[in-house]
Parts: structure tokens; C-alpha cells; sequence
């Protein structure tokens, strides 16, 4: 079973994050960054698929240099081999824009499975699967808990809201967008680290892949979110704040 | 192109809250566009549906009838929707941001040579679609900027079903011509995840835990704060990804949806996934040491500390007031 895993870098999630002088994205200097969750979960069920089924891993991402660390990462815990897109203008691509470098970069690898984290922790649009499939003309499902290989194709535990879930049957190839939580996330091991440095990493390049930079939906600026309450923020020390909060819920808010 | 679509989802044999909320939102942008609001029901039966649809304030319902819709897949909705965008060439098509939604609508848009803006949470002049960044600590102004339909989807509870305004409107027919090959996935029944022991739903007081707690081995110190309030716990998503708590008691969009008297989050950031989950509870406390932190946009209280002291002393203050 060949399985392409598409991952994201995103900034790192307890990173303290501005908005830039143009307005328009977030400040990177000095960012620390790191795997998208979900696409971690992507990733571990892959290397788990590849080592009940057999077959190869192959990792695939779109970005500057600095993603190179988060290729690594994916190579160390255990990915047979990679490809980078290597653009730096993906704050400007719209979904399609991005799924289309996605599918073209992996088209000729005619794997059985296409598997990517349901969305990004950054901009959250939770679209590029879905879009990668449309483009590459396979079914796919979403919010993929479990992956399993049957005789005609896959079995998959797809999560539905409040607590519900589904079993999906599609037939290979497919594309899954997988939810966080299913699996057991993984470490590099010493050995894995030491591994990965010798593992093949592709370079392309947009144009080489022939996809424009052309967009249909356009982020013209970010701001800060406005709040939908005013926030009595308690001051003082763990005990005061806590001695003024239970005085606060009890009197004004009448809520013990 | 001419007119505002709004695709409806019905829920337990009924048009769901979310489907009310995207109607106030396509009746919004209806009146910015001067262009009337149309409805659109899928499945293979819509009489029930398209009836409750026509109540509302629309120019039109449409019902979209094919026995292939019996039962949702991305495949046979794409090509019913497809079908019917590309004969009435809507200006806009509004979606509830369900997972259905998120399912099927972005491979729609790119099929129309569109993008979806999905999780859309206000709708400005221009129009101009607000969206959440970064986990709720920025927002994001978009523009559709293309020829052919703009899509949309609009994030739970962030437009009011009240707000979709009461009417009559007519009821027409579209029957797409979906073929039984082009449905390539076969879903099963929906089915429970495990037997429900905790109903979060009608707890009056909740002391909810998130990542910020950062070991399993610390949640005995959050226990004990829940205990003193008389509170049930709860979690947010990671803490149940990790198995610290069981999935039953996870609040947000793929868990419960809760509304107590009093929601205390402790050490939870406040993505938009927890925050539809609990945002409508009646007085919303969070202790975060991030001050920025998405959580205190929907709280009443904050206390922006470490809560390995903050809550200890309010377990402490809670007894001392004999609660």
C-alpha cells in the first residue's frame, strides 16, 4: 500500500502571534513552528497502515525553506521519503491554489491512499482533502477516526456530530481527512532521527509543477477578534483572584 | 447570475437550528445584494422539510428529489448541487458549516471553479466574510473575488435562526439526474460511540479542563474543585484525544453541546470547536495564563494565571464559603 501523507507547519501553538505592518498576515520573524496536530494523527495512521499492510510512506508538504524541520520530523518518526514544495507565497493561495500544487506534486505517484489532517491549526479552512480529491478525481471521506483495509477497498470510522459516528466503505484509490485523537501519537526514536537524515527529500517548485499563484478567494486583512462580552478580568494573587471570583458568583452573577 | 442560495440540513427529520442560522445569514446578504433568498432541500423525500422551508421569509423553496439522496454522500450531492447552480446561476449559495458540509461543499466549489469561504461568523459590507485564525486569536476579512458563485458557510451560532425572518414562499421541483456509478462511497447507519453515562446537557454547574493542564496526572486537582462546586467535569477535545477523560464528557462540536448556569474552563483556550460547544452557557468563568487567550472574548470572569495555584485556591475559597 503506497500512502501520501500531506502535512502542514504551522505556527507552534502557544506561540505569541502578531499581525504584521501590512495587515494582512501574521509577523513570522522569530515564530516558532511545528507538524499541524491532526496532521500528526494523518501521519501515525499511515505508518501504522504501512506496517500491518506493507508498503512505503511518502510525505508531502508546501513551503518555504523552514519546513524542511517539519519534514524531518515526519522522515524521523518513520515516512519513507518526501517532497517539498518549495514556494513562499502560500499565504496568497487561496484552498485551490494550494490543493492544486498538492495534486500535482502527487499525481504521478498513483498511491493507493491520500491521507491529510482534517485542518490547519492556522488559517482552519479544513478544505485542502476534500479539494485534493476533487482535483485528483478520487472519492474521499472526512473526520476519519480509523482506517482499515478490506477486500474491496477501505473500511473507515467517520465522526459525525455529538458523539455519533459512521462506517464509510470506498474503494482505492481514496483520500481520507483524519481526525485527531484516533491514534496514539508517536515519538522519533534516537535511531529514526539518525535515519531520516539520509532519506530522499524532492525539491519542486510551483511553476515546475505548472500551477499559478492565481486566487478566486482573496484575505485582504486580519485583525483582532472583538469581544462579544466584557470580561471582569479578577486581579491579585491566586487567592485573592479566587476569594474575589467566588464573591462575584455568589452576589452578582447568583450562580452558587 | 441572480439570487441567494440557502442549502438547508435537516436533523432527526427536522431543519436543523444551524440551517435557521445560515437562512438569517443568506437573508442578510440578500438584502445587501437587493436579490431575493431562495431555499434548497436535498434528499429523496423533502416534502416534510420543504414545507417547514416555506414558512420562512424566501423567495422560493427548491427540492431537490433523487432516490440516489436517500442517504448523504459527498458524491450524489455534488452532483445534484452542481446541477442546480449551474441551471439558476445563483450570486451566492450559503451552507450551515456542518460536517456534512465540510464533507462535500469545498469539492463542490472547486468543481464550480469556486472556493468555498468556509466558517464564515459575520458578513460585512462588500460583502465582506469575517473568519476565524490562528484558533480564534485572530480574525480574517475575505473577499470572493472571482466570476461565478460565491460560497459560503457560516459557523454554528453565530447567526440567530430568530433572526430568519417568517413568510410563505413558493415551493418548485428539481429532479438532477445522478447515476448509481457515480456514488462511489457507501456509508453505514450512524451508531453511538459507546453507552452515554454522563448528560453534560442538563448539568447546571461545569468545571470543564483543557490542555492547559498539560499532565493526566494533574485532573485529580480539577476533580477536586468540580466535587467542591457540585459540578460534572468536562474537557475539551485534546484532553479526551489524549484518553485522560473518557469522549462522553467532551464539550464542542464533535461532543456535547452545554448550556449550564455557570461554565468554568480551566486552562482551555477557547477554539472556535470548544467555544460553540458552551458559548451560550448562563455565566462563563476562564482561568488562563495566556491573557490573550480566545476564551476570555465569551467570559464573564477571568483570572489570568497559572492554574496549578489559582485553582487549588478557589477549591479553598469554595469550602471556606460553604458552598
Amino acid at each position: 500500500m503506497k500512502i501520501i501523507v500531506a502535512i502542514k507547519q504551522v505556527p507552534e501553538r502557544d506561540a505569541q502571534v502578531r499581525i504584521d505592518a501590512a495587515g494582512k498576515w501574521i509577523d513570522e520573524s522569530g515564530l516558532q513552528w511545528a507538524l499541524n496536530e491532526s496532521d500528526a494523527y494523518a501521519l501515525e495512521e499511515a505508518l501504522q497502515l504501512k506496517e500491518k499492510n506493507g508498503g512505503e510512506v511518502v510525505v508531502v508538504t508546501a513551503g518555504p525553506e523552514r519546513v524542511g524541520t517539519t519534514i524531518r520530523e515526519a522522515l524521523a518518526k518513520g515516512a519513507d521519503r518526501a517532497i517539498h514544495i518549495d514556494c513562499d507565497d502560500l499565504g496568497s493561495r487561496d484552498a485551490l491554489g494550494v490543493a492544486r500544487l498538492l495534486a500535482a506534486a502527487v499525481k504521478a505517484e498513483n498511491a493507493d491512499l491520500v491521507l491529510t489532517g482534517l485542518q490547519s491549526e492556522d488559517l482552519g479552512l479544513g478544505q485542502t482533502g476534500v479539494i485534493v480529491a476533487e482535483l485528483l478525481g478520487l472519492p474521499h471521506s472526512t473526520l476519519i477516526l480509523q482506517v482499515e483495509k478490506s477486500e474491496t477497498g477501505l473500511k473507515v470510522k467517520r465522526e459525525l456530530e455529538e458523539g455519533w459516528f459512521q462506517t464509510i466503505e470506498l474503494p482505492t484509490p481514496a483520500v481520507l481527512t483524519i481526525q485527531s485523537g484516533g491514534n496514539k501519537l508517536r515519538y522519533a526514536t534516537l535511531m529514526g532521527i539518525k535515519k531520516a537524515k539520509t532519506k530522499e527529500v524532492r525539491v519542486v517548485t510551483a511553476a515546475e509543477l505548472g500551477v499559478d499563484g492565481a486566487a478566486t478567494v482573496v484575505l485582504e486583512k486580519i485583525a483582532l477578534p472583538q469581544k462579544q462580552k466584557t470580561t471582569q478580568m479578577l486581579p491579585g494573587n491566586a487567592k485573592e483572584a479566587a476569594a474575589a471570583l467566588v464573591e462575584k458568583l455568589k452576589f452578582e452573577a447568583r450562580v452558587l | 447570475m441572480s439570487g441567494v442560495y440557502v442549502v438547508l440540513e435537516e436533523r432527526d427529520g427536522r431543519i436543523g437550528r444551524i440551517s435557521w442560522e445560515a437562512v438569517a445569514a443568506g437573508q442578510r446578504l440578500g438584502e445587501q445584494l437587493s436579490q431575493p433568498v431562495t431555499a434548497v432541500v436535498l434528499g429523496a423525500a423533502t416534502e416534510g422539510q420543504a414545507t417547514e422551508a416555506a414558512a420562512k421569509g424566501l423567495g422560493k423553496v427548491v427540492r431537490v428529489e433523487h432516490p440516489l439522496l436517500a442517504q448523504y454522500t459527498a458524491d450524489g450531492f455534488i452532483a445534484a448541487l452542481q446541477q442546480l447552480i449551474e441551471k439558476e446561476s445563483p450570486a451566492a449559495v450559503v451552507f450551515p458549516h456542518t460536517y456534512q458540509v465540510r464533507d462535500y461543499a469545498p469539492a463542490l466549489a472547486a468543481r464550480l471553479g469556486q472556493v468555498l469561504i468556509s466558517d464564515v461568523v459575520a458578513i460585512g459590507d462588500g460583502p465582506v466574510f469575517t473568519r476565524q485564525l490562528m484558533q480564534g486569536r485572530l480574525t480574517g476579512s475575505y473577499r470572493h473575488a472571482g466570476n461565478g458563485p460565491c460560497l459560503v458557510s457560516v459557523q454554528a451560532g453565530a447567526f440567530r435562526a430568530e433572526a430568519a425572518e417568517a413568510g410563505k414562499a413558493e415551493i418548485t421541483n428539481f429532479t438532477p439526474a445522478i447515476d448509481a456509478a457515480q456514488i462511489r462511497t457507501k456509508p453505514g447507519a450512524p451508531f453511538r460511540g459507546s453507552a452515554q453515562t454522563v448528560d453534560l446537557g442538563s448539568a447546571q454547574l461545569i468545571v470543564a479542563v483543557g490542555r492547559g493542564i498539560k499532565e493526566a496526572e494533574n485532573l485529580p486537582m480539577v476533580q477536586e474543585l468540580a466535587t467542591a462546586l457540585g459540578a460534572e467535569l468536562a474537557a475539551s477535545r485534546p484532553i479526551c484525544d489524549n484518553g485522560w477523560l473518557p469522549m462522553e464528557r467532551q464539550v464542542g462540536s464533535s461532543g456535547q453541546t452545554v448550556a449550564p448556569k455557570l461554565y468554568l474552563a480551566v486552562g482551555i483556550s477557547g477554539a472556535i470547536q470548544h467555544l460553540v460547544g458552551m458559548k451560550g452557557s448562563q455565566c462563563i468563568v476562564a482561568i488562563n495564563k495566556d491573557p490573550e487567550a480566545p476564551i476570555f472574548e465569551v467570559a464573564d470572569y477571568g483570572i489570568a494565571g497559572d492554574l496549578f495555584e489559582v485553582v487549588p485556591a478557589l477549591t479553598e475559597a469554595i469550602k471556606a464559603a460553604g458552598h
